[in-house]
């Protein structure tokens, strides 16, 4: 067993001229729940989609495991499917009942026999209390619980790395903490997590790192106290301070 | 729809009579406009002087006892060639939409003769597409004889697949990048989100127009008389050279008519269906 889940080198993109990332090293390890904050289009989200394999990189090399992902010929869908992703749409698919879309990665992907892919998709939804949703269309759901779906939907194939790409961006606030307490839930498991997250308050909480992107770099990277609380950097300061005041110590989060 | 046990006020009273009464005045106006201008348009058509020979050669009842075995015999085989064509159209049109959605240089040739194909046979007209396949192929003497009928079913499919793989690639185009992103980082391969995921979605949102051009389709099926087939057009001609009489075509024409109505409705009905679903509650 690896140290290491996954590993960044250098990693670079560019969208046309931007330069969106510019060479992010970052190593994240097992049972880890590493937190991205920055401002939007800081590169949070590229990062994420660069990692699942849904961008191409421009340079640098990034490992899941022991495997090169970024080379060319490890085939992209194997790596995918070790990869869960919920992303700040939710992005289920519509025409699929709740439980089909929870299981479609194991039966597809997994080739799982479809009664044992609905059963454990049926034990994962029991577990995150919509089991009695599991025969509805997502339409039918609150963001909350179309969510949460989502997210169920990303471990159902138990991959050894979870991305949670801004997840409760699109959510009103009430409904923030249903799923922000699926995420807690699933850290204390042991989950390794990476996520972009604009929650100062539960990235604080949850994440045993936190890592803060400005302009495609890492401008500063530890344990989210320290981060939170006495911030190294400039830019780190005058970020965090739009979230949680000056001083830093507040934790409340609108 | 409210429960009509809950209490109602005085001005929702009166609002529904209101309502009620403007209801029956609408429908009332627009009958009888509709009746009075049925009529006039019957009393001029039948007060021209050339009414009585046009009733005779275009609605004569024993004309049309008379070719109607023949016309309902031809029409069989309108619905044959339809059933056949359909199915082909269905297949072809999904095959050159997904060929033509797909990304990346090395399908550039595929793609390229996809966009041939379609600029080609939507630009054709239909007639000169059965004349060239109805006599041309066959004249190659490559493949085994085969019927007219087969030739014209061919030249329809060839033609229909052009339009039809447009409306289903707007509907592939339709369904949002994000519906692809999900599924690809699933770990499902192109062809499985393109089949589980894109295809669903897509062919719910083009119904519509899909249904529409089945109705088209159904009577453009009455061309392959062009290659001599004896279909329902070409019996009524038959019909028509034999007596003097047109009457044969106004009842083949009927017939088409009566053909497509059930999928006009559907169409409708389906049609109607989607917006209630899309614009539940709202007055417009």
């Amino acid at each position: 067993m690896t140290e290491h889940v996954l590993r960044l080198q250098g990693v670079r993109k560019r969208f046309g001229d931007t330069e969106v990332l510019g060479g992010v090293d970052l190593t994240v390890a097992r049972h880890e729940v590493v937190a991205l904050i920055g401002a939007s289009g800081s590169g949070k989200s590229t990062l994420l989609r660069c990692v699942s394999l849904l961008e191409q990189l421009d340079d640098g090399r990034i490992w899941l495991g022991d495997l090169d992902i970024s080379d060319p010929r490890v085939a992209p869908d194997r790596v995918r499917a070790r990869i869960g992703i919920v992303f700040q749409q939710f992005n289920l698919f519509p025409h699929l009942r709740v439980i089909d879309n929870v299981a479609l990665a194991s039966r597809r992907v997994l080739r799982t026999p479809r009664s044992q892919a609905d059963a454990a998709a049926l034990a994962l939804l029991d577990r995150v209390g919509l089991a009695d949703k599991a025969q509805e269309y997502p339409d039918r759901l609150s963001g909350g619980q179309q969510q949460r779906v989502a997210i169920v939907r990303a471990i159902a194939t138990n991959p050894e790395l979870l991305l949670l790409d801004e997840i409760t961006s699109a959510l009103d606030p009430e409904l923030v903490t249903e799923v922000l307490d699926l995420v807690r839930q699933l850290s204390a498991e042991g989950t390794t997590i990476v996520m972009a997250t604009h929650e100062m308050a539960f990235a604080r909480d949850v994440a045993d790192r936190v890592v803060f992107l400005d302009g495609g770099v890492i401008v500063e990277e530890g344990r989210s106290a320290d981060v939170f609380e006495h911030p190294r950097e400039e830019r780190t300061r005058a970020f965090l301070s739009r979230f949680i005041g000056p001083g830093g110590s507040g934790s409340s989060v609108a | 729809m409210r429960s009509s046990s809950l209490p109602i006020s005085d001005v929702e009273i009166g609002r529904r009579a209101y309502r009620r009464t403007q209801n029956t005045r609408s429908v009332l106006v627009s009958l009888v406009s509709t009746l009075v201008f049925a009529v006039v348009i019957w009393l001029t058509v039948v007060n021209t002087p050339g009414w009585q020979s046009v009733q005779r050669s275009f609605f004569d009842l024993e004309t049309a006892i008379a070719a109607w075995p023949r016309i309902i015999a031809g029409l069989w085989i309108n619905i044959q060639v339809l059933f056949f064509a359909s199915i082909g159209v269905l297949v072809l049109s999904v095959v050159i939409a997904t060929v033509r959605t797909l990304r990346g240089p090395i399908w550039f040739p595929l793609r390229a003769l996809a966009a041939a194909y379609t600029d080609l046979f939507r630009g054709l007209p239909l007639i000169i597409v059965l004349f060239l396949v109805g006599f041309g192929i066959p004249g190659l003497e490559l493949f085994p004889r085969n019927s007219a009928q087969f030739w014209g079913t061919i030249a329809l499919i060839l033609t229909y697949s052009a339009y039809v793989s447009e409306v289903f690639r707007a509907g592939i185009e339709a369904v949002h990048p994000s519906q692809r992103l999900a599924a690809r980082s699933l770990g499902l391969s192109h062809g499985q989100t393109m089949r589980i995921v894109v295809l669903p979605q897509a062919v719910r949102k083009v119904t519509p127009a899909l249904m529409n051009d089945f109705v088209a389709m159904q009577k453009d099926v009455g061309l392959i008389s062009v290659l001599g087939v004896v279909d329902a057009v070409r019996a009524a001609q038959i019909e028509t050279a034999a007596n003097f009489n047109f009457t044969p075509y106004v009842l083949a024409g009927l017939l088409f008519v009566l053909l497509a109505l059930p999928m006009i409705r559907l169409t409708d009905w389906y049609t109607a269906r989607l917006r209630a679903r899309e614009q539940m509650g709202t007055l417009l």
